[in-house]
């Protein structure tokens, strides 16, 4: 297991070089002149000639991208010009805030999307069929800003249930101590019931969102493989032999039809980190997705930066977490791999 | 629970006064699919009884309902599919009325089938020594401590060396025919009364199924267990079976004892199905039905010319090698976006230095299993695809120089033309017959457009493909007018030698004998030289005047026809001789 | 069940082949009539992506500042945004806009991935590798993340967001087109035409993309839906689509923050359109692959 994982990351590294190159590029090769954009909006020629020449971009690209690539090294991501403080401690602090929001969007999909998926598959053509036909088809089409407000619209200004869409916690509760950073578990850990519901209502609604947004993916892909899976010869050997359906079901089809899905589960990763930054924005969720939105409309292009590389490794790894996760379920691959 | 006390008491009950009393009994059967056409009946009025120990063989084409009829036995018919009238009594038990729950408790207990296709029956993910274990565990046959035991054993009982490794193996690290005999072991695990083997064999080596069949008979006898072979093989069924059930269109037209089919067939289809299957002794003529005979007229044309200008070859092969990097199994994941690192590579002789001939007229056939090399060879031959040494002379021209990539323009394209093993992957969707056929002649024929409509009609009619067929796409023709019209395209340049790749491995065994003919009159008719590619000694004996036998890569015997098939040399041509199935005769 | 099919193809076969596909298409529609709702509904988007500016009530720009924030009413069907402009005249003029840069985008992608894809399929080997190299490097990124990167680095116009959504489908493109021509590249036709001495580029021209082309055109249909979210979403954090102009993202964010004071329609309406149109997409793109490749159905 270990050497396979060794393979994998090797195989890791061509995948970040050409991510590290493209961030670099966003920046340097394109047309707009990068130090017209650090220089900021009141810039004299001046000033923005001191900026080329302090970013080190009079030099031959070649040295730009050396200079970037040490600066990476050493964990520099550079300054953010509105607010002057280091891009990568900003992201750090925030990027608890964005992974557990994710997270539990994506827990919530899996729970009603798995299930769902199955039981169509397994009753094809009955009313939970056709429900997941339809969610499956309306959940891709639902854009995700927009369910986000319609909950938003719903729960609070209708109903009242859950408070006003304004980050991680209302004003009254005091964050937990820092451990994990993510609050659901930090106010467990130390017992503080009042923070953690204050904070599970809080995160509620903009999970919930996330989870409506990678329901139908998740949901699709289940009942497609499912069905393709049931149709197969070793399902009906497995019937044929008298096996109960709960086997034949769970441990022939289920494993078997969960290879495709855990496949799409990195486009669903692919997905929920980008619908993260709208629904950050929608409720203003103190995460790295709201961080680089406030940035791109100041033109700082730092933190853009730092926040498009961060989301790009964190979703390499992902990815290799489900290329893993593959390999548990299939012996081909692990075998051979 | 109440059901398996039931089934147990089963036997002793009825061995008192009805000893005779048939295993299983099917009268009046008829299945019914709902497809967006409507009903159709795929099994109409069957009648079938299997006594205790007896083999039934039921033969029939594809579309004759012999598969449907063994999953309404079963129960295990897809949502489609419903018995829409009869009774299926199983050791006088009426099947019909069995709840679900005790049918699924009988299947694989008291009556369990086996599949074509054996890896794919078996679950890819899971051990097969736990998927035995699984069986054993649903029927309560061992309780857990010992199960592993039971299964390797089990492994053990199907001829399967070094079990207890073989117990920890998944489907993919078997081999085809290793896999049918786990699917075996599974079918064999909780000792049926009843095993029905549907097409067990289709896909096999001629020598893996040999094996196979041996050992389900074996297993069967040796049990007392009655058997249904279903299969598509009239020569395989009357070899191994007692009986013999022949289906047409979802009815039985006869039903004998195996001896006597091949002597006295009663029914008109029967007899045509008898005729149709290639067997020693047999001429190519004969295959077809007697009302069809060849017209005299036209069988007068040339004759064979092959013995008297043997000298005079028209291709040479000489020490030909093919080799190819070894690669791993390509995952289900999309290539293109797996993160794997590229395996080391090492090359595989597919072809491992071969040398024969053709002659001009004369036809020659290449045999051997899956994998000998022989689809690879005639891929070079055709220029398909380059070689990695040797010499490939074709009318005097080294044409095994040029690249594959450039020799599809070059005027010799013309003398060498092949017809393809699956007639449907060979046509384009998007082409109607004529379009197909007119291909070749407007790249290379250089004949004009008006010129190109007159000339497909005169091969339609050569290949006996009515002509209003011409207008028609692929997926409204019928395999064997596919066939046809891949045929008539090989044809259109006049090529001097055509390349047959298993030609009729894809048709029904009726069709195939209608296309052989074809092949040979056309062949006599144009005077060309025939490379016939096949895994089936009886259908080249028939075809060529002399054989190439290939395994692994190499050429282990080559010689006239008759020679090779009466005195066989090489201890391999020997195997693959007495793995054909010998149906009494 | 193998045998049935072989029975009904039988009975498809003596059909001639115009009438077949006709008639299959009428099948599709009669067995699944959401895809024909959305056949009419993908006419009624176009029409206003076609005609919409010149049949509004109302001038999508011109504000009034006494009828604003107005409830949808008689005069204005979806109510009036904070600057009293009609909102239901600026959720149809938006179609124009929103229609333009998905099929803009989708055209763009469609060329160059569709292109690369069967190029990469069809002849393996080095032109693989890059073409594989560049969709991987592509599908390293969160794909929207990416646009916005890409958006932001190219700088914020409407000409930009195309040329980003194109860059983020390109990976889909490129595995549809490389799949199929790859299946196809060893098929028997292709090998037949060689022998009928067509050249590789013939091969693929005549045999190989006309095949494909169903299967692609399934494709746009299915990242049409996509792309017009995917823009709408760069406009809803403010980039491309500058404000007056109409446009279904941009008009979201504009009533997103009356939304926790009550003013629902001036979210609700934009929104919806924008579903609305994903989901007349989504479902076409389903029924045009019933159409294509029943085997496909989920």
């Amino acid at each position: 297991m270990l050497a396979t994982l060794g393979k994998r990351l090797v195989t890791v590294i061509p995948t970040l070089i050409g991510v590290v190159i493209v961030t670099f590029l966003l920046t340097r090769v394109l047309p707009g002149d990068p130090a017209v954009y650090f220089a900021g909006p009141a810039a004299t020629p001046q000033s923005i000639a001191d900026i080329r020449k302090s970013l080190g971009l009079d030099r031959p690209l070649p040295e730009q991208f050396a200079r970037y690539v040490n600066d990476l090294a050493h964990g520099n991501l550079g300054n953010s010009l509105s607010t002057g403080r280091p891009v990568a401690t900003e992201i750090t602090s925030r990027l608890p805030a964005s992974a557990e929001l994710t997270l539990l969007g994506l827990i919530l999909s899996l729970v009603i999307a798995l299930p769902l998926g199955i039981l169509a598959a397994v009753k094809q053509g009955s009313w939970i069929d056709h429900t997941c036909r339809v969610v499956a088809t309306a959940g891709v089409s639902l854009p995700v800003f927009f369910t986000g407000l319609l909950l938003v619209y719903v729960f609070y200004f209708q109903l009242g249930w859950s408070p006003a869409p304004i980050g991680r916690l209302d004003a009254f509760a005091t964050a937990p101590p820092q451990i994990t950073g993510f609050y659901l578990f930090d106010s467990l850990l130390t017992g503080n019931f009042e923070t953690f519901r204050a904070a599970f209502s809080q995160l509620i609604l903009p999970a919930l969102t996330l989870g409506i947004f990678s329901l139908a993916p998740i949901t699709r892909m289940t009942r497609a493989s499912m069905l393709a899976v049931l149709a197969s010869d070793f399902v009906r050997t497995a019937r044929a032999s008298g096996l109960d359906n709960r086997t034949v079901i769970l441990t022939y089809a289920f494993r078997n039809a969960m290879l495709p899905v855990v496949t799409t589960l990195g486009m669903v990763f692919s997905f929920l980190l980008g619908a993260n930054v709208l629904v950050e924005k929608v409720f203003a969720w103190p995460g790295i997705g709201s961080y680089a939105v406030e940035a791109l409309l100041q033109s700082d292009f730092a933190p853009v930066q730092g926040f498009v590389l961060t989301m790009a490794v964190l979703y390499v790894a992902l990815n290799l977490l489900i290329d893993m996760l593959y390999g548990v379920i299939d012996p081909r691959v692990r075998l051979e791999g | 629970m109440d059901s398996r006390t039931d089934l147990m008491s089963l036997p002793a009950e009825t061995s008192e006064g009805t000893a005779s009393r048939p295993l299983l009994e099917v009268q009046d059967l008829t299945v019914e699919f709902a497809t967006r056409r409507g009903i159709v009946r795929a099994v109409q009025n069957v009648n079938i009884t299997v006594a205790k120990g007896e083999t039934l063989g039921i033969v029939g084409e594809s579309g004759s309902g012999k598969s449907v009829t063994s999953y309404a036995v079963m129960r295990i018919l897809d949502r489609a599919g419903r018995i829409a009238q009869g009774s299926i009594a199983f050791s006088g038990l009426d099947l019909q009325t069995v709840p679900e729950s005790e049918m699924r408790d009988m299947r694989g207990r008291e009556m369990s089938m086996i599949f074509q296709n054996p890896r794919a029956a078996l679950n890819p993910i899971r051990k097969v020594g736990r998927q035995i274990e699984d069986v054993l565990l649903q029927h309560a046959q061992v309780d857990s401590g010992a199960v592993s035991e039971r299964a390797i054993e089990t492994l053990e009982q199907v001829r399967i060396a070094r079990p207890r490794e073989r117990y920890h193996a998944y489907p993919f690290e078997l081999s085809g025919g290793m896999c049918q005999r786990v699917v075996i072991a599974l079918a064999l695990a909780c000792r049926p009364q009843l095993l029905i083997a549907d097409e067990p064999t289709t896909g096999l080596d001629v020598t893996t199924q040999k094996a196979v069949m041996d050992l389900v008979v074996e297993l069967t006898r040796e049990r007392g267990m009655s058997a249904i072979l279903i299969t598509h093989d009239l020569g395989l069924a009357a070899a191994y079976c007692d009986r013999v059930m022949v289906m047409e269109k979802g009815h039985v037209v006869e039903d004998a004892a195996s001896g006597t089919i091949f002597k006295n067939p009663s029914h008109a289809y029967t007899r045509k199905l008898m005729r149709a299957t290639p067997r020693p002794g047999v001429s190519l003529r004969g295959l077809l039905p007697e009302q069809e005979q060849p017209r005299a007229d036209q069988t007068k044309t040339v004759r064979r010319t092959s013995s008297s200008t043997a000298s005079d070859a028209l291709l040479v092969v000489e020490q030909l090698v093919k080799e190819y990097p070894r690669k791993d199994i390509p995952t289900s994941l999309g290539k293109i976006f797996s993160r794997k690192p590229p395996v080391e590579t090492e090359t595989f002789r597919a072809v491992d230095g071969i040398s024969f001939s053709i002659a001009h007229g004369e036809s020659v056939g290449l045999v051997g299993e899956s994998g000998c090399g022989k689809s690879t060879t005639s891929m070079m031959v055709m220029r398909l695809i380059d070689k990695t040494s040797g010499l490939i002379t074709f009318a005097g021209d080294d044409i095994g120089e040029i690249p594959a990539r450039s020799f599809a323009t070059l005027p010799s394209r013309k003398k060498i033309q092949m017809v393809f093993q699956d007639p449907t992957d060979s046509l384009n969707p998007r082409f109607t017959a004529a379009r197909a056929i007119a291909d070749p002649l407007l790249r290379l024929g250089g004949l004009g457009r008006g010129e190109v409509r007159s000339r497909c009609e005169e091969l339609a009619m050569q290949v006996g493909l009515p002509l209003e067929f011409l207008d028609r796409f692929p997926h409204q023709l019928s395999g064997g007018q596919k066939a046809r019209v891949g045929i008539a395209r090989a044809i259109a340049l006049k090529p001097d030698l055509v390349i047959l790749d298993e030609p009729t491995a894809a048709l029904d065994v009726s069709v195939q004998a209608v296309v052989l003919n074809l092949l040979q009159d056309l062949k006599d008719s144009l005077g060309m030289s025939y490379l016939f590619v096949s895994h089936d000694l009886n259908v080249v004996r028939l075809l060529c005047d002399r054989v190439i036998v290939m395994q692994t890569g190499k050429i282990v015997e080559q010689g006239p026809t008759e020679r090779v098939m009466e005195a066989p040399e090489a201890s391999y041509t020997r195997d693959l001789l007495a793995a054909i199935p010998h149906p009494p005769l | 069940m193998t045998e049935t099919t072989l029975n009904a193809s039988a009975a498809t076969a003596l059909k001639p082949a115009r009438n077949s596909i006709f008639s299959h298409a009428k099948y599709v529609i009669a067995e699944n009539p959401v895809t024909g709702m959305a056949f009419a509904l993908f006419a009624l988007i176009a029409l206003a992506a076609l005609i919409g500016p010149y049949i509004v009530p109302h001038d999508p720009l011109a504000s009034g500042t006494a009828a604003s924030l107005k409830p949808p009413s008689f005069a204005h069907w979806f109510g009036t945004d904070q600057l009293g402009r009609d909102i239901f005249s600026r959720v149809v003029v938006a179609t124009r806009l929103d229609f333009i840069i998905a099929l803009a985008s989708v055209a763009l992608v469609f060329v160059a991935g569709g292109f690369a894809g069967i190029a990469a399929g069809f002849f393996g080997g080095w032109t693989d590798r890059i073409v594989g190299r560049i969709s991987d490097t592509i599908m390293a990124f969160p794909l929207f993340v990416l646009a916005m990167g890409i958006v932001a680095a190219l700088g914020n116009t409407v000409t930009n967001i195309v040329i980003a959504t194109a860059i983020i489908n390109f990976p889909l493109y490129v595995r549809v087109a490389r799949a199929e021509a790859n299946v196809r590249r060893d098929a028997g036709f292709v090998q037949a035409a060689r022998l009928s001495g067509n050249g590789d580029f013939r091969i693929l021209l005549i045999h190989i993309l006309p095949n494909i082309m169903p299967i692609m055109m399934v494709q746009i249909s299915l990242t049409m839906g996509y792309a017009i979210l995917n823009a709408a979403g760069l406009s809803f954090i403010g980039l491309g689509v500058k404000p007056p102009t109409p446009e279904w993202g941009i008009m979201v964010a504009e009533g997103a923050a009356n939304i926790i004071s009550g003013e629902w329609w001036m979210a609700l309406f934009p929104g919806a359109a924008l579903m609305i149109a994903v989901f007349c997409f989504n479902l076409l793109g389903d029924g045009l692959r019933d159409l294509v490749d029943p085997q496909r159905r989920t």
